[in-house]
């Protein structure tokens, strides 16, 4: 199975808020420590659920949260 | 570790195990005779038996030991174990659709019996490896 090509700033957004744990971050949007490194690491890309959650934790739109590159046209 | 690829570790050992144990208990009691011939409904009534225990104690035991770890599974695990039941299911159905051909030559019934254990045991094994390559790997 392929890797998500979704990226992410959870980790930078993590730091920038009082570099929150991994564990707190994720009892907060109600899923797994190891699910919420997958997640950074772009091993998995979570349900819109989890992703809204994970934007409201950090008070920023669902796009500061995720990105998802243009595909280049041929 | 997530708690369910610990589990998916532990079923894919246990199949293999419990599968290799009868195994050598049937080539044990040939003798020289033909294998459909050899007594195996005791070995594997009880390697299957006890495959589903250590299946059960092994989940209880990485239950126990992540009890202070907090939720213990979430909707990626729910993700990944569809997608190795899935991949174990093929195997479920090569296994049904060959015991009805073995059915149908009138084959030995240990031959029958043979081919349903082996690919349940390919369907645990596979379904399982299928869950770890995804947890390690990731998947989309």
């Amino acid at each position: 199975m392929k890797p998500t090509k979704v990226t992410n700033s959870i980790r930078a957004l993590r730091f920038a808020h009082g570099e929150m744990k991994q564990a707190d971050l994720a009892q907060a949007i109600g899923v797994t420590r190891q699910t919420l490194i997958a997640i950074e690491q772009g091993k998995y890309s979570p349900s819109l659920e989890v992703a809204f959650k994970i934007a409201r934790v950090f008070q920023v739109s669902l796009e500061e949260v995720f990105q998802y590159p243009e595909e280049e046209t041929a | 570790m997530a708690y369910e690829e610990k589990r998916a570790w532990a079923l894919a050992i246990i199949a293999v195990v419990g599968y290799a144990v009868y195994v050598l208990l049937v080539l044990g009691r040939a003798d020289g005779r033909p294998l459909a011939e050899v007594p195996y409904a005791g070995a594997m009534l009880w390697t299957i038996g006890l495959g589903i225990v250590a299946g059960i104690v092994s989940g209880i035991w990485f239950g126990i030991a992540a009890r202070d770890d907090g939720l213990q599974s979430d909707e990626r695990d729910r993700e990944i174990g569809r997608f190795g039941e899935h991949i174990g299911q093929s195997f479920v159905a090569i296994g049904g659709v060959s015991a009805m051909a073995l059915a149908m030559v009138e084959a030995a019934h240990f031959w029958i019996a043979n081919v349903l254990y082996l690919c349940f045991v390919l369907s645990a094994v596979l379904g399982s490896m299928a869950k770890i390559s995804a947890y390690r790997r990731g998947m989309e």
